[in-house]
């Protein structure tokens, strides 16, 4: 059983703090991607699960043993690097079976585990060459393909993507996501882009300035978001924010924009949002659910007019931005439906889907 | 639109002139040849002419003063089988070269590696580290000849003087008077004076190994000595290879400390190369008889750099 157990995780380069005390449970099997922006300590967290990085303060714990002290060679993990940290020196196979030489292995069964993982990776023609003379996208599936070679209980990614060109990193994405479901064990993958840990991951963790801000499920981080940071990193285009006042009126509250808009909040919300009445808050729309003006499902539909500031057509959809206040928001809308620049065009809010942020916490209530 | 008789006209062509035949053969613009020529006055005044003339010398008895003849292999008859001499200074120079050399990549990769984990003093210690080598040879290997000199040798004295070595009642030693140790000392010196090229130069080599591949070693399972072996040695072969090239090559034909600690002696013990054909064609006159001695290393170093080029080349094919 390889579960990871970091507790109260601490990492200090002298004034520096990397990473401040984080706590996560990682089950069996799973996937798991920590997701960041630069610097957020999801990398230093990884290296520290590895072994490469020493623990200044709590715990790391794999399977059931303490490994803090236990040095990378003793943990029973893999890891596949950024850079690929393929042995220039040495052809594809030797990468491969690199480990496993070490570590005396048979001849038959090194072969065994290396021609199996080749099939999984599909690289058995390239077993001769040196990494000099493989594409970036070939050197990324021996890096894998020497991980699992190892048969290790757990894996571990460091941005293994971010070196590809955008058309391969979502085939390699399928790829990994495929190599997990044949080779099963518990994976911690660090990315910093978000579309990949929600692709990839079975829960996703959401890391900030060295603290895990968020732990669920992609569906959970997309649709409840519990901070200012998780909703504005999650989902792309990301969120749309601005400040607002929560007014109550006759019927209930009411999200008030400016002098013109106030959009009401639907009424199954209202006693979760009361205690904020008559305050600044911020809110939040995904551009997803602001959208051409629709039929209205229900109340919590509200219509809004604004100028056309700029679109960015997608195929699928176009992205149309207009001002509102201070703020310029995105929305998502039908092509046909769309007017010209500078032109009104009639938007519909989902106030389903709002999002009430209180900027002293940076909270989401 | 192309005609027939075009296309006729081209397939003939002219009688070939002088003029044509030798644009052609020299290709179509001759101004390179005129940007060359400076360089090449150069290297032909410089190496080929005292290449060539010492070629000629080595055939003939040429004696300072007296007049020249040919002599046909005389000179090579004489050193490879009369002259005990001679035998003593391949055997020494061929010693001084291997060990020295070998001597001086092992403690090269050792300080260099000490060099690479030192984090204090890091930039002195890689500056002083350099001083034997850019300090001028003769001067440096003067101070030598004092510190091993008979009588005034620091060393003897330390022998006799300083705890803890005056417990065990060591030396007197006449470092320079003694075929072997006088042998031991010249390798010493060229040692201590050619170290520092190759720290520095190992060094470069291990800085631009990424760490990332120490730490792949390290999850992959790797010791210290696997890592050592299967990665720091394999990739540090192209840096080695140039490093054990030039310095062969320069130990081969050293000169200065030999000739200032010792003068090929004691009795003729400790010449290379270049110290007895210097002592046979310039301080005996015998100019023939030196060239023949010096040109006796050329076949040496070629086959020496033909072996460690093909090292080099096999070598250089991978990227970091």
């Amino acid at each position: 059983m390889a579960t990871i157990k970091l507790q109260d995780l601490w990492k200090h380069y002298g004034e520096v703090q990397a990473v401040r005390g984080i706590n996560l449970d990682i089950a069996h099997n799973e996937f798991v991607a920590l997701v960041g922006p630069s610097g957020c300590g999801k990398t230093t967290t990884l290296r520290m699960i590895a072994g490469l990085e020493d623990i200044t303060g709590g715990m790391v714990q794999i399977g059931d043993r303490v490994v803090n002290e236990v040095p990378p060679k003793d943990r029973d993990i893999a890891m596949v690097f950024q850079n690929y940290a393929l042995y220039p020196h040495m052809s594809v196979y030797q990468n491969m079976s690199f480990g496993l030489r070490i570590r005396k292995t048979s001849k038959e069964e090194i072969d065994r585990r290396v021609q199996n993982a080749a099939d999984i990776l599909n690289i058995g023609e390239l077993l001769e060459r040196r990494p000099k003379q493989l594409s970036g996208g070939q050197r990324q599936r021996v890096a894998m393909g020497r991980a699992i070679v190892r048969d290790p209980v757990v894996f571990l990614f460091d941005e293994p993507l971010s070196n590809l060109d955008a058309k391969l990193r979502v085939q390699m994405r399928t790829e990994i996501k495929k190599i997990h479901q044949r080779v099963q064990t518990t994976v911690v993958y660090v990315t910093h882009d978000q579309i990949e840990a929600m692709t990839l991951a079975d829960r996703i963790v959401v890391m900030n300035n060295g603290v895990i801000e968020q732990v669920g499920t992609p569906d959970e981080m997309y649709s409840n978001p519990r901070t200012h940071f998780v909703a504005s990193f999650i989902g792309s285009p990301s969120m749309n924010f601005t400040p607002c006042n929560l007014t109550k009126t006759a019927g209930g509250l009411a999200v008030r924009l400016n002098d013109d808009i106030s959009l009401p909040v639907p009424e199954e919300r209202a006693a979760r949002y009361a205690s904020y009445a008559d305050k600044e808050m911020i809110f939040g729309i995904r551009p997803e659910h602001v959208t051409e003006r629709r039929q209205h499902a229900n109340g919590a539909q509200q219509d809004i007019d604004a100028n056309v500031n700029v679109l960015e057509p997608m195929g699928i959809d176009t992205m149309v931005f207009f001002s509102l206040g201070p703020t310029e928001i995105c929305a998502r809308a039908e092509p046909s439906a769309v007017s010209n620049v500078g032109e009104s065009m009639g938007f519909t809010v989902n106030m389903d889907k709002m999002h009430l942020i209180d900027p002293s916490t940076d909270a989401v209530v | 639109m192309v005609t027939a008789t075009e296309v006729g006209g081209a397939a003939t062509s002219p009688p070939l002139t002088f003029r044509s035949r030798l644009r052609r053969s020299v290709g179509p613009d001759t101004d390179g040849y005129f940007f060359v020529l400076p360089t090449v006055i150069i290297v032909f005044c410089l190496i080929i002419y005292p290449f060539g003339l010492a070629v000629w010398y080595s055939v003939s008895n040429a004696f300072i003063g007296e007049e020249t003849h040919f002599i046909g292999l005389e000179n090579f008859q004489y050193i490879i089988f009369e002259d005990d001499i001679f035998m003593l200074t391949v055997r020494n120079t061929l010693l001084f070269a291997a060990i020295s050399v070998v001597v001086k990549v092992v403690l090269g990769l050792l300080c260099a590696m000490l060099l690479l984990r030192i984090l204090k003093l890091r930039r002195f210690l890689r500056g002083a580290m350099l001083l034997p080598f850019v300090a001028p040879t003769a001067l440096t290997t003067l101070a030598w000849w004092l510190i091993l000199d008979p009588t005034y040798s620091h060393i003897n004295w330390l022998f006799e003087h300083a705890w803890p070595f005056s417990l065990f009642d060591m030396g007197p030693y006449n470092f320079l008077g003694e075929p072997t140790l006088a042998l031991s000392s010249v390798i010493f010196v060229n040692i201590w004076r050619g170290l520092p090229f190759f720290i520095i130069t190992i060094l470069a080599g291990l800085v631009s190994i990424p760490d990332h591949l120490y730490e792949a070693a390290d999850i992959d399972g790797a010791s210290t000595m696997d890592k050592f072996w299967k990665i720091t040695l394999p990739l540090l072969r192209p840096v080695l290879a140039v490093i054990i090239l030039f310095s062969t090559i320069f130990t081969l034909a050293d000169f200065n400390i030999v000739y200032v600690l010792t003068r090929g002696g004691p009795m003729n013990e400790t010449h290379l190369f270049a110290t007895y054909s210097f002592t046979a064609g310039v301080l005996n006159h015998e100019i023939g008889l030196g060239a023949a001695i010096a040109l006796f290393l050329f076949p040496i170093m070629v086959l020496t750099v033909i072996f460690l080029l093909r090292l080099v080349r096999r070598d250089s094919e991978y990227e970091l």
